[in-house]
């Protein structure tokens, strides 16, 4: 590997002020992606800075306003997290499936995040509950929604400078579900060939459903929200023809490219499969 | 360079280190620690999992310099005063393992997963694992060994 700095700073502002500085400066959580990407030339830094031991950044605790994420917590807590596995099951899915076991001890949230690979098994899920994204530097701090967070493969809106700190997910509603899917050709231990996030809230008085968000992974340049197959399922009475009729819409947000992992058309098959399954899982969910 | 404290095995070592030197690379050539091996050097593979403050990592993506004041255990800590712990002798017992390679990290992973579940199911010890990898292909013997290691320790 080639020769960088490297920093562990104990606090916000002490990071920030490291990643002002000239230069490719990199944040390292569980160095899982970029370590790797180190190594073999894909990303390069003049200083890595390790964010793990900044406090905010590890936060993971319910709150007014949402479940609040430090961009440092690993997958595992946040798989094990009561409230992560009671409202925001989606998450919970998602945070079991990336790499393996050793990977989850290690691997943040925040990195999963801010690799931006189009795959990133957590980021429908977050995209579904509408999680915002708090970021900072030394000029100050911003809210994103995490919707509007990425940029293409590997790129996010993040300026020079700047660092994600937190992911906030609002508080869920009554009557609602959210699930995560992913195809891999084995178990485990794989990238998606494609994933789908579902998120359901229902009218218990008439089953029509108040609120839906569907976002796909692996089929587009970034993880995107389907917001056709969102519409398509609001206001309407949830049944499986409408779940059909969502899945259908889904594939039109889907622009995938065939590659070692799958053809164009066969991820375009998959979105509908997998959302269909998962708006069933987000329906059993909340009915069980 | 970067000055680190960090303990292993019960041993504390103060440690000048490389930015660039992985956890993994830190224990092999410098503390000769040579037990956790080197596969993929990209996650994938699981030869080099230890324990870092009890839970399981791949070494190879740690870099030594995030190690100041971690505790660290390898496959040369798991045997205490030369006697095997129960993983180590339910895996010589079952014969699960042919070249051996992979060994040391199926080991350390399956200690941490009693240590969590001491009764995990098939399906729990298949998924557990999936980040070690067996390229000899005998996993049905290993899955043997993680239960039988589990009856052991349960009594």
């Amino acid at each position: 590997m080639p020769d960088f700095d490297f920093a562990q700073p104990t606090s916000l502002d002490e990071a920030l002020a490291l990643f002002a500085a000239e230069g490719e400066v990199r944040a390292l959580v569980g160095g899982t992606d970029i370590v790797d990407q180190l190594k073999t030339g894909r990303r390069n830094a003049d200083m890595v800075v390790d964010v793990k031991r900044i406090p905010e950044l590890q936060r993971l605790e319910m709150a007014d306003d949402g479940l609040h994420i430090g961009a440092a917590r690993a997958l595992t807590d946040i798989g094990e997290c009561p409230a992560v596995r009671s409202d925001y099951r989606g998450l919970a899915d998602s945070s079991v499936l990336v790499g393996s076991w050793q990977i989850q001890n290690r691997a943040g949230l925040g990195g999963n995040v801010c690799n931006a690979a189009p795959s990133g098994d957590t980021i429908p899920s977050l995209l579904t509950h509408d999680a915002s994204a708090i970021v900072a530097s030394t000029s100050g701090r911003r809210e994103i929604a995490l919707s509007d967070f990425f940029a293409g493969p590997g790129q996010t809106v993040l300026q020079k400078g700047e660092i994600l700190v937190e992911v906030v997910l609002p508080p869920i509603p009554d009557n609602s579900a959210s699930a995560y899917l992913r195809f891999i050709p084995r178990n485990e231990m794989d990238i998606a060939v494609a994933g789908v996030g579902s998120f359901l809230q229902l009218n218990p008085s008439d089953n029509t459903v108040q609120k839906a968000r569907i976002a796909l992974a692996s089929v587009a340049p970034t993880p995107v929200r389907a917001r056709a197959a969102e519409e398509a399922l609001e206001g309407n009475v949830l049944s499986d023809e409408l779940i059909e009729t969502a899945a259908v819409a889904a594939v039109g947000s889907a622009t995938p490219i065939s590659d070692v992992r799958g053809s164009a058309e066969y991820r375009r098959e998959l979105v509908k499969v997998l959302t269909r399954r998962t708006l069933g899982i987000c329906r059993d969910r909340i009915s069980g | 360079m970067k000055h680190i404290s960090m303990t292993v095995n019960g041993d504390q070592h103060e440690l000048l280190v490389d930015t660039s030197w992985t956890l993994l690379e830190t224990l092999r050539d410098h503390l000769r620690l040579t037990g956790t091996k080197e596969g993929c050097s990209n996650g994938n593979c699981g030869a080099c999992t230890v324990m870092i403050n009890g839970r399981t990592a791949n070494s190879c993506l740690v870099l030594a310099a995030e190690m100041d004041g971690n505790e660290i255990t390898t496959i040369e800590g798991i045997a205490t005063q030369g006697k095997l712990n129960a993983v180590q002798e339910a895996f010589i017992k079952d014969g699960a393992l042919q070249c051996g390679f992979c060994t040391p990290g199926f080991i350390i992973s399956t200690t941490a997963l009693l240590q969590r579940d001491p009764n995990p199911s098939e399906v729990e010890i298949r998924t557990r694992l999936a980040g070690n990898l067996c390229r000899c292909t005998g996993y049905d013997k290993i899955v043997m060994a993680v239960e039988d290691a589990a009856a052991m320790l349960r009594g």
